[in-house]
């Protein structure tokens, strides 16, 4: 009797929790399937019937379709570039004697704890004196702000858990260090770069600040940048609007959902060690 | 020979990344730093050395004072309901029922979606017109309007948004604490209540601080949420420092002051992040 009645708490808990964190969602969902006539009339709840009107709308507008190639590429350039310097830094840093490791990790532990607006003035006006402003390019460098410190931080103590026997015999071996990094580091720490790349796409893809003071037009701007400044002139779309955002929900909730594991493990890894 | 070689390669790797941070991350720093000792105003040709005048305004400036007021209750009140919200989702996630690992994996949902986004999830569900919470309540509240109600709004959609990671971490040290510890317990007669206070509690306090601290630093620099969600009104009543700090800087173009606002707040958070710091090293010297 007192089993059936925690198992009855248990769902009944569980029911609110997850009626909070997915119900805005949801509801978002439900507001994109509506015809703009029904937005403005509750009851019904339910979209009668539902209309896939607010997403046509939103692929026909060329804006979005941009700012979503736009997002797409500041991202995975973003990864690119943290991976490039961060790799071949991270490993140093966990497997070799460097004179300054610690001060180095810590003032990249430090970097991470700015808030963007004390870069985003320089930058921009840096931008703007190479003409880099209004470009895709100037957004992903503004991210390697923070997505850089992130990599290396994650990366060093994903590095670390690889056995020094390994690297030493690879050494003896005569393997040079970009050799070893090829060869022993990242096969071994794939699972880590898995989850590093995942982590700093979805930061990369949600950041607002950066991407919307460095973006002046539609051929630069990320779909965050273009969310916020959805038209709203006259009458707000609300319909549109909501398709949208659930558009630009779905690429990283789906990586959420598929690669979970990975994810929260990058996210451990990165802060309980740190 | 060999061995400069060997040192070389072995900097080689660590110069680039450090050349690069340091031009794109650390320099615009001290940028800033200079920047808040200046009058500039790019599209009137201004820019001068003022010295300290920047600052000297700031301490005077009642709308700095409201932001910071602003922001702080804003981290209080957001990162408190995140912790005690995100702790009780973590002991529901934590107890075995099937379908565990998918209730997991939803509950991050909220972390994935773009916090923009997130705002204009919020601001249609608060929409005092059509918004479903109205219609929920039967009230006619204008919830993101009103000088009470806006910034309570922010921290409820700020509190949908950070849950998830609070969860994510405090889950993580869950499934670290032994299970024997809470079997001897229950042998002596713990209850539930004396399980949670007496051994979950203190081995989660150290995850709790990093929780904490995390969380807070990053309330506090707050912008996305507000600036989408109430744009800082009503009547500047839901402005933070750094949506201050942006305003001055890309609406009014004061990029002087405006930087001196952006020094002060991260003067605050560095600040803030220190009191923790020495917290939690209070609380580790007791331990050992």
């Amino acid at each position: 009797m007192k089993r059936a009645l925690g198992g009855l708490l248990l769902v009944a808990l569980l029911g609110l929790m997850l009626s909070f964190v997915l119900g805005p969602f949801v509801w978002q969902v439900i507001t994109a399937l509506k015809e703009p006539a029904q937005l403005s009339q509750l009851p019904p709840l339910l979209p009668e019937p539902p209309t896939a009107q607010n997403f046509a709308a939103v692929f026909s507008a060329p804006g979005f379709l941009r700012a979503g190639l736009n997002s797409v590429l500041v991202a995975v350039l973003t990864v690119l570039l943290a991976f490039a310097l961060g790799v071949p830094a991270s490993y140093a840093l966990a497997k070799l004697p460097i004179a300054g490791r610690n001060p180095i990790l810590a003032t990249l532990l430090c970097l991470s704890m700015f808030p963007a607006i004390a870069n985003v003035a320089p930058l921009y006006l840096l931008f703007v004196q190479l003409g880099l402003r209004d470009s895709v390019f100037a957004v992903v460098l503004s991210h390697s702000v923070f997505a850089l410190p992130f990599t290396i931080w994650t990366l060093t103590s994903f590095f670390q858990e690889i056995p020094d026997d390994l690297y030493r015999a690879a050494r003896v071996d005569g393997c040079g260090h970009l050799g070893i990094l090829r060869h022993v580091v990242l096969p071994l720490a794939a699972p880590g770069l898995l989850s590093v790349g995942l982590l700093v796409l979805i930061f990369s893809w949600n950041e607002f600040l950066y991407a919307f003071t460095l973006t002046a037009t539609e051929q630069s701007r990320t779909l965050p940048v273009a969310i916020a400044l959805f038209p709203g002139l006259h009458e707000i779309p609300w319909g549109e609007i909501a398709a949208a955002a659930v558009l630009a929900t779905l690429p990283t909730v789906a990586l959420m959902l598929i690669f979970q594991r990975r994810i929260v493990s990058g996210l451990t890894a990165g802060a309980v060690k740190g | 020979m060999s061995a400069l070689r060997e040192r070389l390669s072995r900097y080689g790797l660590v110069a680039p990344m450090l050349a690069y941070a340091a031009g794109i991350a650390v320099l615009p720093i001290f940028f800033t730093l200079w920047l808040s000792l200046r009058r500039q105003m790019p599209i009137f040709n201004i820019s001068e050395f003022v010295g300290l005048e920047n600052y000297r305004f700031l301490i005077e400036d009642p709308r700095f004072w409201n932001a910071l007021w602003n922001t702080a209750y804003f981290v209080v009140l957001a990162v408190g309901l995140e912790l005690a919200l995100g702790l009780g989702f973590a002991m529901l996630l934590h107890q075995r029922f099937r379908g565990r690992g998918i209730a997991r994996a939803l509950v991050l949902v909220p972390w994935a979606v773009p916090t923009v986004v997130a705002a204009r999830f919020w601001e249609w569900i608060l929409n005092a017109d059509f918004g479903v919470l109205n219609y929920l309540l039967g009230t006619r509240i204008n919830w993101l309007g009103d000088p009470f109600w806006a910034m309570h709004a922010a921290i409820v959609a700020d509190v949908w948004k950070s849950t998830p990671f609070v969860v994510l971490l405090l889950l993580a040290g869950l499934q670290v604490i032994p299970e024997d510890l809470y079997r001897a317990a229950r042998v002596d007669g713990a209850g539930a209540w004396q399980l949670f206070r007496h051994i979950t509690l203190p081995l989660l306090k150290p995850v709790i601080f990093l929780v904490l601290l995390f969380r807070s630093m990053d309330a506090a620099r707050v912008f996305d949420l507000i600036f989408v969600l109430t744009g800082g009104g009503p009547a500047n009543e839901t402005e933070t420092l750094v949506v201050y700090s942006y305003k001055l800087m890309y609406r009014t173009l004061q990029f002087g002051y405006g930087s001196a606002v952006a020094v002060a707040t991260f003067v605050c958070i560095f600040a803030m992040s220190m009191l923790y710091v020495m917290q939690l090293r209070k609380a580790w010297l007791v331990k050992s």
